[in-house]
């Protein structure tokens, strides 16, 4: 009460502040407001009841504050108040993903789903182990290729181009790289191929030259960024042994930063293992298991979510159910790699001098 | 005295290389070095080559005679590819400008809102949402958010009908293209979100401390030391995000049911389609001139998104420059 009779006294020196409780509790009746007028109106809307009780707080704030505080901190309240709702509001499709993935995913996160493929299955049962095989594959040798490739660029760029041209526009244009669109990635594997062994060859392989397009800006990005962070007082004691430049780069700058380069490598199969498009179009659909990888086409995880939900049989719900549970997994594996990643990089980080 | 002592000097490390010959590891230098510069090359090779295969195998759908094109293909090529150029960009732009305001909201809330033991969880959460494969939003996207919305489009057509945005008879499956924009501005958020905060964070501490103390509010310190300090980088990140917005596939092919209109009504079933998703639902069944016309389409979306990233990556790197001289 004291408050308000001073902000509404104009000889006082200081301006006018609201009560500390005067924020939550105007939520708390906002929500209350906005809940029950939904359950009137709407039969109890939960998402209609929440945006009409932030709508509600936002007004009543705005106008006790202008009234209480002056307009410069009701326009300081309404951007905290905004910027608060902005990343509640992020967190929602994260939570629903979450929640839905994990809730439909359930029902056939089973062993027959990692023992069966879809030879012969038509309708209920089946599973997606030619679909992981297919994956594990895929992604293995897109590591292959693009880790040798982009951990030599980054040994390039920052030990031997410093700042000449052409490593200047190896920067560019792996930043550029990173841009490019995944389904892009595909078509050049595609064309490849059609170049190479005739139009319309998929194999597992060209899903892997798709994927390392995309793997290679990535592990170039991180590798490099983790051996510019190796001192240089390690390389002058190398020198100074009279050890060669490639020596003391194979034995002293990557062994310092081998555990960001590894954390980094995981991080980059992670983002890779849930591309769908390249290898829709590189690798191709199959139903059953397919080993060789320079030979068919080849099912992966992603492909095999895509696929059931677009392409369902009868009944519907049992590919639906597949491809929900193919979601589980894939965010499962994601995270794990993620994790796995991020702890590496962690537990055994170089320790840069101080 | 002089003499002897010049002559160990210079012959001893002569002797020791006549004796030792060129040391045989100093070979390895070039060689490793050659490696080295050679991946860094193959990458620029790389992304030559992308752009040459695409343009080759395209190349019969440019330059194919039309009437062979309606015959065997999909029309003639221009014509054909013009309405999902703008549904590509389209999708991309309504993606944007959902995602801009709420990205800047979480940058400024992890960067200057929150407590600060909080903001590095806080930003590894948003990371997450990177690291969600887009199928999987695809999946949910048609499955549990495109059900979800239809209640709001049949709200929003009743009422704001004489916005043309929201005019037109309304979806029933709410599958439209403002579904698949609010897919694609969860997608992209992360990505704006996280060069955002970064450059909010390189604000300089002392423009700051001098705007608090010459009294602003927190949101007029924000508006007058952190903004205009930051606006080059919030431009790149938008770009960014619009590269990849442009080219992103699933989320778009399972979410929307698209053809070849071109039309502003986001709350329609008659939706335009973005090249990206068309490549992907035909190109299965694809064959001959259809199939260097889907792998055309593919050079006009690469063309589009390498302009993009490379303005993007200019400003970038001007911006470093200039932070870098500070």
């Amino acid at each position: 009460m004291t408050t308000l009779t001073e902000s509404l006294n104009p000889g006082a020196l200081t301006s006018g502040r609201l009560p500390r409780m005067a924020e939550p509790g105007i939520l708390v009746g906002a929500a209350i407001t906005g809940l029950t007028i939904s359950a009137l109106i709407a039969g109890g809307n939960i998402a209609l009841g929440v945006v009409l009780a932030y709508v509600i707080f936002l007004v009543t704030i705005e106008i006790v504050a202008r009234i209480v505080e002056g307009p410069r901190q009701a326009a300081d309240r309404r951007a905290r108040s905004l910027i608060v709702g902005a990343f509640v509001l992020a967190l929602i499709p994260l939570g629903s993903v979450t929640y839905e993935v994990v809730k439909n995913g359930m029902a056939r996160f089973d062993v027959n789903y990692f023992s069966m493929s879809m030879r012969n299955v038509v309708g209920e049962g089946g599973g997606a182990a030619h679909a992981i095989t297919g994956t594990l594959w895929v992604t293995g040798m897109a590591s292959l290729i693009s880790v040798p490739i982009g951990l030599m660029t980054a040994i390039y760029l920052s030990e031997y181009g410093s700042r000449s041209k052409l490593s200047q526009s190896i920067t560019f244009f792996v930043d550029v790289m990173t841009g490019i669109p995944s389904i892009v990635a595909g078509l050049f594997a595609y064309s490849l191929m059609a170049m190479l062994f005739g139009p319309g060859t998929v194999s597992g392989f060209a899903g892997s030259i798709a994927l390392s397009v995309l793997m290679i800006p990535v592990v170039v990005r991180s590798c490099e960024e983790l051996l510019r962070l190796v001192p240089n007082e390690l390389r002058e004691a190398s020198y100074a042994l009279g050890v060669p430049t490639w020596l003391t780069i194979v034995k002293v700058v990557v062994p310092t930063a081998i555990s960001g380069i590894v954390s980094g490598v995981i991080l980059a199969v992670a983002r890779v293992i849930g591309e769908t498009a390249p290898l829709l179009i590189a690798a191709g659909f199959t139903a059953s298991l397919n080993n060789n990888p320079f030979s068919g086409p080849m099912m992966t995880l992603p492909v095999f979510v895509y696929d059931s939900y677009a392409h369902p049989g009868i009944p519907p719900q049992a590919y639906l159910d597949r491809a929900w549970a193919g979601a589980l997994t894939l965010i499962v594996i994601v995270m794990v790699l993620n994790l796995t990643g991020r702890l590496i990089a962690r537990r055994f980080a170089p320790k840069t001098g101080r | 005295m002089t003499k002897p002592v010049l002559e160990t000097s210079t012959t001893e490390p002569e002797g020791m290389l006549a004796s030792d010959g060129p040391d045989p590891k100093r070979h390895g230098d070039p060689v490793f070095r050659g490696f080295a510069t050679g991946a860094g090359i193959l990458i620029l090779a790389i992304l030559a080559a992308v752009a040459a295969f695409l343009l080759f195998q395209g190349a019969p759908a440019l330059i194919a005679d039309p009437a062979a094109l309606t015959e065997q293909g999909y029309g003639p090529f221009w014509a054909w590819v013009l309405p999902f150029i703008f549904g590509t960009l389209w999708a991309a732009i309504l993606a944007l400008v959902i995602a801009v305001p709420i990205a800047i909201g979480i940058a400024l809330f992890i960067s200057h809102y929150a407590p600060r033991r909080l903001a590095q969880p806080l930003g590894y959460v948003i990371d997450l949402l990177a690291a969600v494969p887009s199928v999987v939003f695809g999946l949910w996207g048609g499955l549990v958010l495109a059900p979800a919305v239809v209640p709001l489009y049949t709200w929003l057509n009743q009422n704001l009908s004489w916005i043309p945005l929201f005019s037109g008879q309304v979806s029933g499956t709410g599958r439209t293209i403002l579904t698949a924009a609010i897919v694609l501005a969860t997608m992209v958020l992360p990505i704006i979100t996280s060069l955002c905060r970064e450059v909010f964070l390189q604000a300089p501490r002392l423009h700051e401390e001098a705007a608090l103390a010459l009294g602003a509010t927190q949101w007029e310190m924000i508006k007058l030391a952190v903004f205009p300090y930051a606006r080059p980088g919030i431009i790149a990140a938008i770009m960014l995000g619009l590269g990849r917005a442009l080219g992103e596939t699933m989320a778009v092919s399972m979410v929307l049911s698209g053809s070849a209109n071109i039309t502003i009504q986001v709350l329609t079933s008659n939706n335009p389609n973005t090249i990206a998703a068309v490549i992907a639902q035909g190109f299965p069944e694809a064959f001959g001139l259809k199939t260097n016309e889907l792998i055309a389409a593919g050079l006009v979306l690469f063309v589009i998104t390498l302009a993009v990233n490379m303005v993007a990556r200019w400003i970038v790197s001007r911006r470093a420059a200039y932070s870098g001289a500070n």
